[in-house]
């Protein structure tokens, strides 16, 4: 299976490692030609904004969004979860708007209030030990957007259809779960 | 739930998120603004940049906190600020106000000519400059969550941060060539935490992000540091201090992503001003050197 990571800035070579460590190939996505053939997509954590104009100006956001659109099984990972929401409660910035999820960005306050914590996910029967940095949160979402896991009531791992985000980041540990949860969405279709 | 704050993962991890981005010295809010728009990954908020420093002279101190929070309030990237090597309190005082990461920086005057600070005792990260490996060994062995070259600041000539990456990776090359009987004589010669060394011997990598900083002043420039293999960039007086500031520093960002790309850090490198005037790091006088601060 070959998973694309978008590669504009970010923590892109920790989900490369997750990937290869489960047996597939991870392919870093720069130009619009990376996105051919691929089974799946990440977009992983960073600066929302900086990916986006980069995404923008790079031609890469619209290729994304429509391959998204076709169905491509994606997973955003913080500044990823940003990306993929289709609004921000903050000011307008790029987005590939395909998850029907509105987001507000550092949620949880600043770099003083990023934490860890255990986090019950459902589908997975091990809580799941999570790092939230300057992370989003989802403040509203479609009726058909399933909410995963939420911290004091709001949801941090939301999955609506074949897309999945998160506010945190599950490459930053040891723990492939979520990763899986994407591959399983791959070989379920 | 139980929530951990201040944990070395989530120090070292902000600055994982800042990789392959390109953090840039501001002094007024319309700067941070640029920045941010151009696609800088946080700003570094500052009174004077280097270059001016430099031409100043005096005592080079923490910002006043009014400014700093005037630039928080302007964008919604990470800020961080500069505090004094050693000057503990100006740290205090820069976590109260909620900066996300805080430079313990030899561009400023140091306060203190032995210590640095003991960073473990903060919630916010810190990052620090190195010149080698066992400086930035001592540094992380402090507390420090991220490291970056110290290059020589204020200048626009690059060579300095050249030498000091090539040096911490060619020394990391070399511990993980040795015997493991031979870690601690290397230690002793890096003066560096055994620990530390003995993990870098097995890794083969630095245990918190490296980036390049000081000198940096075109788009080249940029890929020039991130080929040689640092995750990111620092911009001091190298886009202020430019001719066209709005357009070097997307330049600058663009350069840093592409990196391996020459035909797109020359299609970016065109037209984009006069580069800052800069100073030959070999005219400066010993005394006018900031990479010998700290040790």
């Amino acid at each position: 299976m070959r998973v694309g990571v978008l590669a504009l800035q970010g923590d892109v070579r920790e989900h490369l490692a997750v990937i290869a460590s489960l047996g597939h190939t991870g392919v870093a996505v720069k130009y619009r030609e990376d996105l051919d053939d691929l089974d799946a997509l990440i977009i992983p954590g960073g600066e929302s904004t900086t990916i986006g104009k980069l995404a923008d100006r790079f031609e890469l956001l619209e290729p994304m969004k429509k391959r998204i659109a076709e169905g491509l099984p994606t997973l955003g990972t913080c500044a990823g979860m940003i990306l993929l929401a289709t609004a921000t409660t903050g000011e307008p910035q790029h987005l590939i708007g395909e998850l029907d999820i509105t987001v507000e960005r550092n949620a949880f306050g600043r770099q003083v209030d990023s934490f860890e914590a255990d986090l019950d996910v459902e589908g997975l029967d091990e809580p799941f030990h999570a790092v939230f940095i300057r992370a989003p949160l989802v403040v509203s979402a479609a009726d058909d957007v399933e909410v995963l896991a939420a911290v004091d009531g709001r949801p941090v791992l939301v999955r609506q259809g074949h897309m999945m985000a998160a506010s945190f980041h599950p490459e930053l540990t040891n723990d492939d779960r979520i990763h899986k949860m994407l591959i399983s969405s791959v070989t379920e279709r | 739930m139980e929530a951990e704050t201040g944990s070395d993962r989530v120090k070292r991890g902000l600055a994982e998120m800042l990789k392959g981005g390109v953090i840039m010295d501001v002094v007024t809010p319309e700067q941070a603004r640029i920045a941010e728009e151009a696609g800088a990954v946080a700003v570094m908020a500052l009174e004077r940049v280097p270059a001016d420093i430099r031409l100043q002279g005096g005592v080079a101190r923490m910002s006043d906190p009014d400014m700093i929070q005037s630039i928080q309030d302007a964008v919604s990237i990470p800020v961080m600020a500069k505090a004094r090597i050693g000057h503990f309190v100006e740290a205090q005082v820069l976590e109260s106000l909620g900066v996300d990461y805080i430079d313990e920086s030899e561009v400023l005057t140091p306060a203190d000519t032995q210590n640095h600070i003991d960073k473990w005792k903060f919630t916010i990260p810190f990052v620090c400059g190195a010149t080698n490996l066992g400086e930035a060994l001592r540094r992380i062995g402090e507390g420090a969550a991220m490291i970056r070259t110290k290059g020589e600041a204020g200048t626009g000539d690059v060579k300095e941060a050249v030498t000091h990456a090539r040096t911490i990776y060619g020394e990391i090359r070399k511990l993980t060539t040795l015997d493991e009987s031979e870690l601690m004589a290397a230690a002793r010669d890096h003066r560096a935490p055994y620990a530390l060394v003995r993990e870098v011997a097995e890794t083969g990598q630095l245990p918190v992000v490296n980036f390049a900083a000081g000198g940096i002043a075109t788009p080249a420039d940029a890929a020039l540091m991130m080929q040689l293999g640092v995750d990111g960039v620092f911009v001091g007086s190298g886009i202020f201090k430019s001719g066209n500031p709005e357009v070097r520093a997307k330049a600058i960002v663009e350069a840093t992503t592409y990196y391996q790309d020459p035909s797109i850090i020359a299609k970016v490198s065109r037209n984009i001003g006069e580069a800052m005037v800069g100073i030959n790091s070999d005219d400066l006088r010993d005394e006018q050197l900031l990479a010998p601060r700290g040790w």
